[in-house]
This record gives C-alpha cells, sequence and structure tokens, in this order.
C-alpha cells in the first residue's frame, strides 16, 4: 500500500493484511492442497476436469466446502475444548455447598458422567436439527430463548449496518477525493480516535448526553413482543449510533485505502493518458476493480459487528444474544455458552466467507478463464 | 534516529504513554488516598477534597484510577509480551521449517482465527476458575494468533529475501538464519505491532473486565470502574466515564505511536537507495 | 511550418521525503531541447535515472507522483501545451498525443474486454463513430500481426500474452490517430525473440500511420532501427543529440561512444575443453507441484573456464543453477564435482562441498542484508569456512575490496549506501571470500546500465586471470556470451538445444531455435531489422 497513513489502528490494519492475504489466495491454485490431494485420489480426473472447466463454480465449491469444515472443527473445539480445560462444573457450580453427594447428583443430572463422545454427538445432533438442550440454570429450552433473542440482535446489526455502510463508503471516498488535504486530514485523525474507544464507552457517552442531558432518547433499550415498529426504533436508536461509531472508522480507513490502491494504478494512469474526464475514469476504470476490495471490507467489518454486539447489548441492557451469553458465563451455564458461541461463530465464519465469495465472484480472471 | 524527525502526534503519544506508566510505577505515593479506602459518601461530584469525586462506594476516584493503570497497564503489557513471545516463535518456526510444520500450525491458527477473539475469551473463561494468571494467558493465547499471521508473514517476506537463499547456501543453520537474517529485518514492522497488540489488549482486557469476566474487584482497574459505575449514568452521574476516558486516551496515545512507525517503516523500504 | 513538437529548455522538478529529513526538491531534467517534425520518430536513451521518461511524458503535460514540469516549453504545433487549462489539456491527451507503456499488463484495465479499451479514447474525443473505431481497431490489429484480428478485441487482457499485450498497447495509442505517439521502453519487459516481432510491428504501424514518435528506451541498438534522430541523456541533461546516423556511426561524446562500442570485450575461447570441474549428466527436475522445469539436461565445465547459459524467460536456465547448488535436488540424473558426486539435497552437502561452489545473483539489492555492513557481509564466509578473526580477518576483507577495486573505505557503508554496480562488486568479493572453485553467476549483469555491466564483467575476467575460478553464467545476453564464454549451452523450454565449444555453437549450421535467437538480438547498425526481416521472408516464401 503505497497511500499515505493508512497505518494505525487496532482491527484495521490486522483485517486490511487479511484482505491481502486473500487476495493472494484467489490465484486459481487450490486455495486447500490437502484437500484437493484427498479428492484427487477419490474421483480425481472428474474434479480435476472440473476445476479445468468451471474454476469459478470450483472456487467457490472449495471455499463453501472450507466453511463447513470450519464450522464443524468449531463445534469440536469448543465443545472438547471445555472438556480438556480444568475446572469441574459441578464444582464450581456448588460452589461452598459441595459435598461429595450432591456434586454427584448434580454431575448425573446435567449428563455429565456421560463419556465425552457420546455427549458431544448428541449435543451436534441436537445443533443441527436446531435443538440446544436445556439451560442449566433456568432449565428451559436454550433454542426457544435464542429464537426470540437471535432475532432482536439481528435487527439491531441490520439498522447498524444499514446506516454504516454507506456512511463509511462515501466518507472513504471523501477522503480519497481529497487525499492528503484538510478534509483527508481530519477524517483520518478522527478515525483514529474513534478505533482507540472501547465500545462501552462510546456507550454511556451516548446515554449520558442523549438520554439524560437532553432526554431526546430512551434508556435502557428495552424491547418487547408486539412493540411497535417505530417504537422499536426508537428505542434501538442509541444502541445503533453506538455500533455505527465503532465500525465506522474502520470501514471507511479500509475503504480508503482500497480506493487508494486502485487510483494508483497504472492502468488509471493509461485512463488519465488518454484524456477521459475525472467521471470517467473513476466510474469506468476505477470503481469495477474498487468493487470487490470495498465489499471485502464491509463484509469483514459485519463481521466485527457481531462481536460489538455483545458488549453494546450489555450497556444499553438490550435483550439479545451477546447479553444472554454474558449472562450465561457469569453463572458458568455451558449449554448455553456452547451454543450461543457456536452462533456467533457461525455469523463469523458465514460473513468472512461472504467476503471471500464475494472477491472471487469480482476478479475478472476467474469469471473470463483463459 | 533523528529526534527532530518525530511529529508532533508521536510526541503527543509518548508523553500520554510515559504519565499513565509514571501513574502505573509511583502509585502510591501519587494517589491522595488507598485503592480500597472508602473516604466520603457515594458518587460525590468531583472538586473539592476529591478531584474527580467519590465512585459507588465513596472511594477517591483519582486514586483508583491511579492505582488502575498499574493493574490495567501491567496485566494488557504481560498478555502482549507473552502473545509476542508465543506468535513469534510459533511463526518463525513456521515460515523457516515451511512444510508439513507450516502446514500444521498454520491450519491451526486459521481455526483458531474462525472464532471470534471476545467470543472464544467469553467460552473458555466461563470453564476456567477465575485467577489473574488465568486471565493473562487466555488473553495472550489468543492474541498471539494474530501474531503468528503477522510474524508468519513477515517472515515469510524476508525468507524469500535472496540474501536468506545466499545464508542458506553458505550452509548456515536456522538459528543464524532467524536472528541474524530475518530478525533484524522485521524488526520496524514487528514493533509497530506490538504497539497494535498492546492498544488491543488494553481495550480487549477492559471490555472483559467490564464484562465481569476480567479482573476480579476489589483491585482497581479501568474496566471494571466503569462496570462498578455505570449504573450512576442514568442519575447523571459520570463517573463511570473518567476510568472510560482514560482507557480511550491511552489507546489514542499507543495508537499515535504506533501509525508514526508505521509510516516510518514504510518510508524505510523506499528508502536511503533509491535516493 | 513549425515542428509538430518542439521542446525549449525544459526543466522538470520532484519532491523528494527522505526520512528524517526534511523534504527536498530534486531536479530530475534540465536544459533539455528538441524537435520532431511530422511523421519523424525522435529516439531518447539513456540509463535509468536519465529522465528519458519523464521528458516523454512531458509531451502530455503529465508528471508521474510528485513530479512537476517547472521550466520551458512543450509546444504542440506551436501552441504550448503546458499553458493549457485541464480541459485543454485533456483534448490533447488521448487525441492527439497518446503514450505507450513499458508494462501492458498493468496499463490495461483488468476489468475491461481489449476492444473496448482501444477504441475508448477515439470515441469519446469525438473523434469517430463505434462503427469507424472498430473497423480501424481491426485494421490496426492486423497491421500489427495479432492473431485473429476479428475476435481478438473480445477477449480481457489476462487472456492474451504480453508481446500480444504490448501490440495491443500501441493499437490503443494508434487507434485515434494521433500526431505523436509516446513509447516508454515498450519492449524492454519482452523476451528477444518477441521484441523483434513487437518492434517489427511497431515499425510497420508507425510507418503505415504516418505518426511521429517518442520512441524512449535504454537499448541504442534496438533505437538505431527505429528513429530517424537520436537524444542521448544522462542525469536529466543532454549528452549528444542528431540523427541517427550520425549518433552511432560517428559519436562526438565520449560518454555516446563508450555506449556505441560497449560489448567490445571479446575474448578467445580455451583451447582445450575436454576436463570437467562440473559435470551434469541427464538431469531432470520438478517443481514441489509436479511440474516439470527440466528435461534430460546434460553439459560440462572445465576447470578455469566459463560455460555460459543462454535462454530466455521460461528456458529453465535458472533452475539449472538452483538444481547444481541443490536448492531443488533433481528428479533424475547426477551432478559431479571433481570428479565425485554431488549430494543432491543441500541439507546433505558438507560445509566444505558448499564452500566451493559460490552465487552472484541478478539483484545485489536483494541478495545482500540491508542491515549488515560491507564488513560484515563479506567477513562472514571468512569466519564460517576458515574461522578467521581480529586482524587476520580485518587483512583480507581488505584485500578483498582491493580485488574488487573498492577499496577499505567502503568497509563500513550499508548495501543501501552503494550504488548498484558497487553492490554488485561486494556481492563478487563475498563470493571470493570463500575461496571457490566455481561461481555461479545468475545475470549478475542484466539489471546494471551498459557501461556499469562492461566493467563488472571486465572484474569478472581479471579474477578468473588471478584466481582460476570457473563460472557459469546464465543469461540472456548473447552479446556477454561472446565476449566471456569458453563453452555455451543454448536452452529452450526446459531442454538443451544446443551444447559445445563457443565458436562452434555460435555458427551455422543452427538448429532453428539458435538461429532464430541469434537473428533476433538488436546490433548496432542502422538497418539490421530490415535486413532480418528481409530474410525471414526469404525463407518463408522458400518454404
Amino acid at each position: 500500500m503505497t497511500s499515505g497513513p493508512m497505518a494505525g489502528p487496532v482491527p484495521t490494519d490486522e483485517t486490511a493484511r487479511e484482505i491481502d492475504a486473500r487476495s493472494t489466495d484467489l490465484s486459481g491454485v487450490p486455495a486447500n492442497p490437502t484437500a484437493a490431494v484427498a479428492m484427487g485420489d477419490i474421483g480425481g480426473t472428474f474434479w480435476r476436469r472440473f476445476v479445468f472447466r468451471r474454476p469459478l463454480a470450483a472456487l467457490i465449491l472449495k471455499r463453501l466446502g472450507l466453511s463447513v469444515g470450519l464450522l464443524f472443527a468449531v463445534s469440536l473445539m469448543i465443545s472438547g475444548g471445555i472438556e480438556a480445560l480444568p475446572g469441574d462444573f459441578a464444582t464450581t457450580y456448588l460452589g461452598q455447598s459441595a459435598t461429595p453427594q450432591a456434586v454427584e447428583n448434580i454431575r448425573r443430572d446435567l449428563g455429565l458422567d456421560r463419556p465425552w463422545s457420546e455427549r458431544y454427538l448428541s449435543w451436534l445432533g441436537g445443533a443441527v436439527t436446531g435443538d440446544f438442550g436445556t439451560s442449566w440454570a433456568s432449565k428451559q429450552s436454550v433454542s426457544e430463548q435464542i429464537g426470540k433473542r437471535l432475532g432482536n440482535s439481528l435487527f439491531l446489526a441490520f439498522f447498524a449496518a444499514l446506516v454504516s455502510v454507506p456512511l463509511a463508503v462515501g466518507l472513504g471516498m471523501v477522503a480519497v477525493q481529497f487525499r492528503n488535504r484538510m478534509p483527508d486530514k481530519i477524517i483520518n485523525v478522527i478515525s483514529l480516535a474513534a478505533i482507540s474507544l472501547p465500545e462501552f464507552f462510546v456507550g454511556y457517552l451516548l446515554i449520558m448526553v442523549f438520554a439524560v442531558e437532553w432526554g431526546v432518547a430512551t434508556f435502557p433499550a428495552t424491547v418487547y413482543d408486539g412493540m411497535a415498529f417505530t417504537d422499536r426504533l426508537s428505542a434501538i436508536a442509541l444502541p445503533v449510533a453506538t455500533l455505527v461509531l465503532v465500525v465506522l472508522a474502520h470501514m471507511m480507513r479500509m475503504t480508503r485505502a482500497a480506493i487508494l490502491n486502485v487510483m494508483s494504478s497504472a492502468y488509471v494512469e493509461t485512463a488519465e493518458l488518454k484524456g477521459l474526464s475525472t467521471f470517467r475514469i473513476i466510474a469506468r476504470h476505477a470503481a469495477p476493480n474498487a468493487v470487490a476490495p470495498v465489499i471485502n471490507v464491509v463484509a469483514l467489518n459485519l463481521a466485527y459487528l457481531v462481536v460489538g454486539v455483545v458488549v453494546v447489548e450489555v450497556v444499553f441492557v438490550y435483550p439479545g444474544m451477546g447479553q444472554y451469553m454474558v449472562d450465561a458465563v457469569t453463572v458458568r451455564d455451558m449449554p448455553v455458552v456452547q451454543a450461543c458461541g457456536l452462533i456467533f461463530a457461525a455469523f463469523y465464519i458465514f460473513l468472512n466467507m461472504a467476503a471471500d465469495i464475494l472477491a472471487i465472484l469480482a476478479n475478472p480472471r476467474l469469471r473470463h478463464p483463459r | 534516529m533523528n529526534v527532530k524527525s518525530i511529529p508532533i502526534s508521536a510526541w503527543v503519544g509518548i508523553a500520554g504513554i510515559a504519565i499513565a506508566i509514571l501513574c502505573a510505577a509511583f502509585a502510591p505515593f501519587l494517589a491522595p488516598f488507598g485503592e480500597r479506602e472508602i473516604v466520603g459518601e457515594i458518587w460525590m461530584p468531583a472538586g473539592g477534597e476529591f478531584l474527580l469525586g467519590t465512585d459507588n462506594l465513596g472511594r477517591d476516584l483519582l486514586s483508583r484510577l491511579i492505582y488502575g493503570a498499574r493493574t490495567t497497564i501491567l496485566v494488557a503489557l504481560a498478555a502482549t509480551v507473552l502473545s509476542f513471545a508465543l506468535g513469534m516463535v510459533l511463526s518463525f518456526a513456521a515460515a523457516v521449517m515451511g512444510g508439513f510444520v507450516d502446514q500444521l500450525f498454520s491450519r491451526f491458527n486459521d481455526l483458531m482465527m474462525a472464532i471470534p477473539t471476545l467470543i472464544f475469551a467469553l467460552v473458555v473463561l466461563a470453564v476456567l476458575p477465575q485467577h489473574l494468571w488465568i486471565l493473562i494467558l487466555v488473553m495472550a493465547v489468543l492474541d498471539s494468533t494474530r501474531v503468528f499471521r503477522i510474524g508468519r508473514a513477515v517472515a515469510l517476506d524476508v525468507a524469500v529475501m535472496e540474501f536468506v537463499e545466499a545464508a542458506r547456501l553458505r550452509g548456515e543453520g536456522s538459528i543464524w538464519i532467524i536472528f541474524r537474517e530475518i530478525l533484524p529485518n522485521t524488526l520496524s514492522p514487528l514493533l509497530a505491532e506490538f504497539g497494535l497488540r498492546f492498544a488491543f489488549s488494553i481495550l480487549f482486557l477492559s471490555t472483559l473486565s467490564f464484562l465481569g469476566l476480567g479482573i476480579q474487584p476489589p483491585a482497581a482497574d479501568w474496566g471494571g470502574m466503569v462496570k462498578d459505575n455505570k449504573d450512576g449514568i442514568i442519575f447523571g452521574i459520570s463517573a463511570a466515564l473518567v476510568p472510560g476516558a482514560a482507557i480511550a486516551m491511552l489507546a489514542i496515545c499507543v495508537n499515535l505511536v504506533v501509525d508514526w512507525l508505521m509510516k516510518r517503516t514504510s518510508s524505510l523500504k523506499g528508502g536511503r537507495g533509491d535516493a | 511550418m513549425p515542428d509538430l513538437l518542439s521542446v525549449k529548455n525544459l526543466k522538470i522538478e520532484a519532491t523528494s521525503y527522505p526520512p528524517g529529513e526534511p523534504p527536498k526538491v530534486v531536479t530530475l531534467v534540465e536544459g533539455v531541447s528538441f524537435d520532431l517534425e511530422k511523421g519523424k520518430v525522435l529516439g531518447l536513451i539513456g540509463e535509468s535515472g536519465a529522465g528519458k521518461s519523464t521528458i516523454g511524458l512531458s509531451a502530455l503535460a503529465y508528471g508521474r507522483g510528485g513530479v512537476r514540469i517547472t521550466g520551458g516549453e512543450v509546444l504542440l504545433d506551436g501552441k504550448d501545451i503546458l499553458k493549457l487549462d485541464k480541459t485543454g489539456i485533456r483534448m490533447i491527451r488521448g487525441a492527439r498525443v497518446c503514450y505507450v507503456a513499458q508494462s501492458a499488463a498493468a496499463a490495461f484495465n483488468p476489468a475491461h474486454k481489449l476492444g473496448d479499451q482501444v477504441i475508448e479514447a477515439s470515441l469519446r474525443h469525438g473523434i469517430m463513430t463505434r462503427e469507424e473505431a472498430k473497423t480501424r481497431a481491426l485494421y490496426l490489429f492486423r497491421v500489427l500481426g495479432l492473431p485473429n484480428p476479428e475476435s481478438f478485441g473480445e477477449r480481457y487482457p489476462h487472456q492474451v500474452s504480453g508481446g500480444q499485450l504490448q501490440r495491443a498497447m500501441t493499437a490503443m495509442a494508434l487507434c485515434p490517430n494521433p500526431e505523436l505517439i509516446v513509447f516508454d521502453e515498450p519492449t524492454t519487459a519482452l523476451d528477444v525473440t518477441t521484441q523483434i516481432d513487437v518492434l517489427a510491428a511497431i515499425k510497420h504501424a508507425i510507418e503505415e500511420t504516418r505518426t511521429a514518435a517518442l520512441y524512449i528506451t535504454h537499448d541504442l541498438a534496438v533505437v538505431a532501427q527505429v528513429s530517424d534522430d537520436i537524444m542521448v541523456l544522462r542525469h536529466g541533461k543532454t549528452v549528444e543529440y542528431g540523427t541517427t546516423k550520425q549518433v552511432i556511426e560517428a559519436p562526438k561524446e565520449d560518454y555516446t561512444r563508450a555506449l556505441v562500442s560497449v560489448r567490445q570485450t571479446k575474448r578467445a575461447e580455451a583451447e582445450d575443453q575436454s576436463g570437467a570441474l562440473l559435470k551434469i549428466e541427464h538431469v531432470h527436475a520438478a517443481y514441489g507441484n509436479g511440474f516439470k522445469v527440466l528435461h534430460d539436461v546434460s553439459m560440462h565445465l572445465p576447470k578455469g573456464q566459463t560455460l555460459a547459459i543462454v535462454g530466455e524467460s521460461g528456458s529453465g536456465k535458472s533452475t539449472l543453477a538452483r538444481v547444481i547448488t541443490g536448492l531443488l535436488p533433481p528428479t533424475e540424473g547426477r551432478i559431479t564435482f571433481e570428479g565425485k558426486e554431488l549430494p543432491q539435497a543441500l541439507k546433505s552437502r558438507t560445509q566444505e562441498e558448499l564452500r566451493r561452489i559460490q552465487m552472484i545473483y541478478q539483484m545485489a539489492d536483494t541478495a545482500m542484508n540491508p542491515r549488515q555492513t560491507v564488513r560484515d557481509i563479506i567477513g562472514r564466509p571468512l569466519s564460517f569456512y576458515f574461522g578467521m578473526r581480529g586482524a587476520r580477518k580485518t587483512e583480507r576483507i581488505k584485500e578483498l575490496l582491493d580485488q574488487i577495486e573498492m577499496g577499505a573505505r567502503f568497509q563500513d557503508r550499508y548495501p543501501a549506501e552503494l550504488s548498484g554496480g558497487q553492490k554488485q562488486r561486494v556481492a563478487i568479493a563475498r563470493a571470493l571470500a570463500a575461496k571457490p572453485e566455481l561461481i555461479l553467476c545468475d545475470e549478475p549483469t542484466s539489471a546494471l546500465d551498459p557501461l556499469v555491466a562492461e566493467g563488472i564483467l571486465n572484474l569478472l575476467l581479471k579474477l578468473q586471470e588471478e584466481t582460476a575460478v570457473s563460472y557459469v553464467f546464465i543469461t540472456h545476453d548473447i552479446a556477454i556470451v561472446r565476449a566471456i564464454a569458453d563453452s555455451v549451452a543454448v536452452m529452450h523450454r526446459g531442454r538443451l538445444v544446443r551444447f559445445g565449444p563457443k565458436s562452434k555453437v555460435l555458427s551455422p549450421p543452427f538448429d532453428d531455435y539458435t538461429d532464430l535467437l541469434l537473428k533476433s538480438v538488436p546490433e548496432m547498425e542502422i538497418g539490421w531489422l530490415e535486413r532480418v526481416l528481409a530474410t525471414r521472408r526469404m525463407e518463408s516464401a522458400g518454404n
């Protein structure tokens, strides 16, 4: 990246490098050699012919397969990792009052006396069909709780994305347009600061100003069934604003870098030396090539929203997945923790996969093979 | 290095970090009251005897802020150093050995990174007993995945350079190649990366503490102080915002320094040779 | 009638930002003037950094990344284009003056079809209708000898070869019927056998369309084929300016003379080529992914002599070097060194075996650790192989620095503080420090300017006389082969085409590939291109 002050902040750079790392994966060479070898052994000629004829479809299939495999590995890790770590739930669960007999009873009640592999398989079987068992703490069905709360979380994330994506892309373009001049520098400094702010600080600051001092917003952000849509919207105004502020800076800086990268390419210089108008250079020559990296940036940041949601929900006492999980962690309610962990990871993996597939689709070299 | 070439923004960052470190080092001398000492009413306003007011139990906010710097910086720094040591050793090993070792480490790292850090931490901390060293260890292991990824990329960048090949052809061992040929050429980007990871650790630790899973009371730490005082917000009491601002300031200062380090690195790349 | 292009007293500056220092204004070009008539070609020639591309772009009133034209006039048909506003300049670019870049692969937009990009400027400037533009593009594709001209425009840039892209770029520049085209090293990135075709196509197209051109290159032999006038540039200033005939046949300045007479060093080959220090027998090699790169290659090199391996990119010549060093173990065949078989893999070779074979790389920049001083770089083999330290080591480092004609004052410099030629000399000293019997030279001069390269070649020859070291010299440059080799191996697509003493390999009867290769190398002679093309036509007529 030859482009000025892209440097800096916490996940920005990390994710920017992720983009770099990804784009090299698109060379058409099998991204996962071991998988290719394994398939080569079985249906070798068929797969190879398929890769040759439809390289695009093959790459996408491979990426899909990778995600499924990853999700499976994650489920194994969540379950197996918990098992391998020291600490006994029954003892912790009972706390001070743990007599050997009570511990034994609890273990049997929770099914901890069965071997791990058996428990994992039944848990996985349930998870696939949407049954995550019952909560240790409330004895209620985990799936039912999640069903309600997942909707709430998605509602929140959706509106945050709706506001932040166009805003970030727009600001990124403004920064490029005024590159190294005042507006760009101001945007750079502000975004650098915004990246350093913890989510909860932003949240409480907004509450302090808008809900307490001015009284124009509501706190806590309570939502319930049968609430009118407009009421719902006004309830989530502050949490959405917080999420937007948190994600905006990352997304904007990455967009700026992605566009600058395209603008400094030789083919944009060629367009300029053809005497084309600025508008045409941007619309016809820069944009088609900038779309892929920008979409990638957006998808990666939406994945980041998944994490942001957790803290923001706690701050605003919003009944979503994040709060459910944090509450479960404090009382060590493992079925809930496992279920939430898996779902969050699934969203994260899915969005990362979407980013990759969109990048593959936008690559002309792959769309028009030789 | 030329002192004059350091930009103002970096000076601000360095000054901020210096102040925080001074607070951490000399907390007992700087703080007007004790860390856990209840000295007044609940949530007294700022000014007068208590410069920043008191907290939800009537402890002096400024004193807790100063002691909090100690815990927050120490834990974040320990986690960063540990994650760096772990990530660097594994990533350089992967880059230099290549082949099966590289595949194994990299695939496992991909798997670890497929789960968002915070979610991973929540799952793991739900199981593990609450100890400070466990917290540091969990933070370090989770963060080392990022260090691994960058370390490997940087090391591979350098490892394919012809001077490394020349050293191999000479018959040099892996230790020489890593420490004499590769490491000196990766210091700048890695130093910047260390700053980034440190800033991230501060934010991450604060977030965990805020969620009640980090440093346990009554020890003062900035994230935990936000959690303690958050209920005051509805009554217009800004006690929770003070430690929040402290976290933000420190993170901003670190990022300012990192920003400068990164620019320096990138301008060194095309460096003296071309001029 | 005024000249088409008239540049007067041009001055171009740029601001550089050295790290840790205040920004500096650097003068890139100063006091350059020239005139170009309609339909004529002016060659701008010089080493890298001579400012030739910068001058070329000034004809489009364009400065690349922070480069500013700060003085002088650029008159197009008598009007100064530097005084035009943005719209005025836009009307000239892509309509009256067009540009052909060195790397067409980067200059074409990967997202659009070639045909659309070729006709874009003509349409946007309202010079022709879409139908007219398409007809003209088709005509140009034919003139430039592109395969399947009818469907060529339907392809995407990544779907055609480098030589074809370069021709397509020329078509793109010619399409709007411009008065002037700036060619910026259009054939430098191509292999010699491809270069000749592209060069011929460009020359033919210029003649057909009667367009004037600025032809920028570092290769005097190339420019002699296409241009009417030549301007020699150095450090942003004019060295010599005259007709092609005058500059090539009667250069006035020392610098030009040196450029013209470069590679005149010739060395007679050794008579006895029977012994073998290095013997390569039936070597096959493949990359990790199973792609075969070498097929049954055998050759040998007597002690104290030079074996040149010639070939274009992809011929496997560098791979062969990797096989000899052990970096890429062969899949079949064996390599013997002084009668003893070398272990195939690097790891299984002893320190003594490693010491006897050293290597010099093409890019001295990347071949030396930028964090080590010259002393560290040269000193390491001394302590590593011979356990030298202290005064003895210092003494030996000085000796080596004298041997490469640099002197002890360079000891404490870092590679970044050396010029390109000096870096390559230090790399040679590092190889010499191991007292090797064989040095593998992988294109050690091809990244250097011609005069500097000449110095390096002479140094290598001198060292061979002094120490009786043998060289395997990998190159794509036949002139170098003529200058320094005893025996020659010609490689093509991973196979050995021809091997033997230089005098035999480089004289007829030839096989087809060697013939093509030898004929493709531009000679410093006006009319060479026509001659070669004429013989080609005769041959194809004969067939």
